[in-house]
């Protein structure tokens, strides 16, 4: 299947303003969710995947696309650094617990709604600094608010329900009767709430809200002439990215670990996500997913790597290598994203599309 | 050049303006006015205060004194939001555009305040909020068309050549369908053709939607083409205003400026 759009004429203004204009983008998406929720499901009934592949590969690397998306939203798209988003996510986890802990039949997607508000409102608060600072000072602001959190979980019993080593854990995943208990199971759970953030946030980012994060991040002074509210505009994006992110919090303790503690969501987890943006792509809502799955993929790919080595040259590695080498190949992965392409694998991505258009002429 | 335009009211009346930096004086005791549907000319060389001014009209900057007088009504300094909502549009001296977005969004953006639609329909980008943003691209495709800028719709503008940047920023100071338009040296930097092309524009613009329009322009032969007023600045302070020929003539004009800088 070529890769052109020459043919495809748009005769209104609504066909050009559709999400996917290019009709092989329309296919190709078509198909990756087909993949998604009937290739994947039926490969698992045939016994084809096991459980293992969704636990450790296919649930992980969704909710981290969605943290990712909520960080891209803040940092790609309205400029504004985070290094706090691990913070956002355990505030969503948190509150979607004590949510379904403390009301009696509390439906778990309105949980989930009501803790990402909860995120939200968390992330308008410590948005509050962008208003006067940005660039370094502000990721730093952020990163007070990542320990001030999980300090605040931590110290704070309530949140945890008073549980002794601070470990909560997550109620079922309950709707309509069904029991979302499988590994199977959670993976479909996950993959629609996922869908459904993905395309809000497309539709978000191609429309006003979208343009005018965008507009303050390229050109504050600009975007405040034509009108836009540098306060409104950045207080929405901290706000709209907390809630994604913690929407994913949630999900990673409900439908990932099932049970977890406020350390879980610290630092490492932040930068985790903030190297899933650099690498998969800022300001493009494909690249956070092109970025989490080459970070959920990057380890198991490593030790596969490993193991063979071992196996077929006879030798054996220091145990601890594997995650050693996976350091170092982010470290230079993050360095060459950072120097040579800043807009990460899914402006390589759009690079090969463009290519493929024109091919094979040169230009 | 004006024959057919009908020269209206004063709108804008700015009244000993005067605005600091620290100890740099930017404007001293400036006054003057602007017509409705006039293009008013500001010129003087360089440092001589003439962004400040523009910036002083959308309230960028806040002047320490004056008084500015804004359809009738007494401002001590503009709001720039208010500015924008009440018509005031503008481009900048050096190039202000969204860098990473395409030259439709740009344009779009200049739209915003026309826009009703809240985020939550925009993230469903259902209904009204479909139906407004393709009624909005409408509008938009009318200054791309109207601009020449068919062919370069969906490029990213940091992409652009100097000359058509300059261009897309004034269609989205056009999508605003402002009553008042700044320009700051909108011709800066471009060769004859491209001089041409945006005289035609600004002309145009004035002429079919008597936009009024504050120009800010170093050359001199396009600013006593197209200008109905003149106003000239030397080191913050007025020297002249008038109409093209009588500044043209004044002696501290052809010493401070004309004589000195060409
Ligand atoms: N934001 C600012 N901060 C400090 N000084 C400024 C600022 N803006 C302008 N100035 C000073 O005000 C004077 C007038 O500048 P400007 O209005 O840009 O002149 P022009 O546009 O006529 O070249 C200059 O001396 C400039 O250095
Ligand atoms: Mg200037």
């Amino acid at each position: 299947m070529l890769y052109r759009e020459a043919g495809q004429f748009k005769a209104t203004y609504a066909e050009d303003s559709q999400i996917f204009p290019i009709r092989q983008d329309k296919i190709g998406i078509v198909l990756i969710l087909a993949v998604a929720f009937v290739g994947i499901p039926l490969m698992s009934v045939a016994g084809f995947l096991s459980d293992y592949s969704f636990t450790a590969i296919l649930t992980p690397f969704l909710i981290f696309s969605l943290a990712a998306l909520g960080l891209n939203i803040l940092t790609g798209y309205a400029g504004q650094l985070s290094l706090g988003t691990a913070a956002f996510m355990a505030v969503g986890a948190f509150a979607s617990y004590n949510f379904m802990l403390r009301i009696e039949g509390m439906p778990i997607l309105v949980a989930f709604i009501l803790g990402g508000l909860c995120a939200a409102a968390v992330g308008i608060v410590f948005g509050l600094p962008s208003l006067r600072i940005r660039g370094f000072y502000l990721a730093a602001a952020t990163l007070a608010t990542q320990f001030f959190i999980v300090w605040c979980l931590t110290k704070v019993g309530w949140f945890t329900n008073y549980s002794s080593s601070g470990v909560i854990t997550a109620q079922k995943i309950e709707m309509l009767g069904y029991t979302f208990d499988t590994a199977f199971s959670k993976y479909l759970f996950v993959l629609s709430v996922v869908c459904a953030m993905a395309l809000l946030a497309k539709n978000m980012v191609r429309t006003n809200i979208g343009r005018s994060w965008m507009a303050i991040r390229d050109m504050d002074m600009a975007a405040e002439v034509i009108g836009f509210r540098p306060m409104r505009t950045k207080l929405m994006a901290f706000a709209v990215s907390s809630f994604y992110c913690g929407v994913a919090g949630a999900l990673f303790a409900y439908a990932y670990l099932g049970t977890v503690e406020p350390e879980g969501f610290n630092l490492d987890l932040s930068f985790r996500i903030l190297f899933m943006v650099i690498i998969g792509g800022v300001g493009s809502i494909l690249g956070s997913f092109f970025g989490s799955a080459f970070i959920v993929l990057l380890p198991i790919f490593l030790n596969v790597l490993i193991h063979f080595l071992e196996s077929s040259a006879g030798i054996n590695l220091p145990s601890g290598i594997s995650s050693s080498i996976e350091l170092m190949v982010f470290g230079a992965l993050i360095i060459f994203f950072l120097i040579v392409e800043p807009h990460g694998l899914a402006r390589l991505w759009q690079i090969g599309k463009e290519k493929l258009r024109l091919w094979p002429f040169p230009h | 050049m004006s024959e057919g335009r009908q020269i209206g009211e004063v709108i804008l009346d700015l009244k000993n303006i005067s605005l600091r930096f620290g100890g740099v004086k930017a404007l001293t005791d400036i006054s003057f006015d602007v017509r409705e549907h006039e293009i008013r000319a500001i010129i003087g060389p360089n440092g001589a205060g003439k962004s400040s001014m523009l910036n002083v009209i959308n309230g960028v900057y806040r002047p320490q004194e004056g008084d500015i007088v804004f359809r009738g009504q007494h401002h001590r300094d503009m709001d720039t939001y208010e500015a924008a909502k009440a018509g005031i549009a503008r481009t900048f001296q050096n190039i202000a555009l969204f860098k990473g977005m395409t030259v439709l969004d740009n344009i779009m953006t200049g739209r915003n305040l026309k826009m009703k639609s809240n985020f939550l329909l925009d993230a469903l980008y259902w209904g009204p909020a479909q139906r407004e943003e393709i009624e909005h691209r409408k509008k938009v495709e009318e200054i791309i068309d109207f601009l020449e800028i068919q062919h370069i719709r969906k490029t990213p503008v940091g992409r652009l050549p100097y000359g058509l940047q300059k261009r897309v920023e004034l269609g989205r100071a056009l999508a605003a369908e402002p009553s008042i338009l700044l320009l700051d040296e909108p011709m800066a930097g471009m060769n004859v053709e491209e001089k041409q092309d945006m005289c035609r524009f600004i002309l145009d613009v004035n002429d079919q939607f008597g936009t009024t329009i504050v120009l800010i322009e170093h050359d001199m032969g396009v600013v006593m083409d197209i200008s109905d007023r003149v106003v000239v600045l030397d080191y913050g302070k007025k020297i002249a205003d008038g109409t093209p020929d009588a500044v043209r003539a004044n002696q501290d004009v052809i010493d401070a400026y004309l004589g000195v800088a060409h």
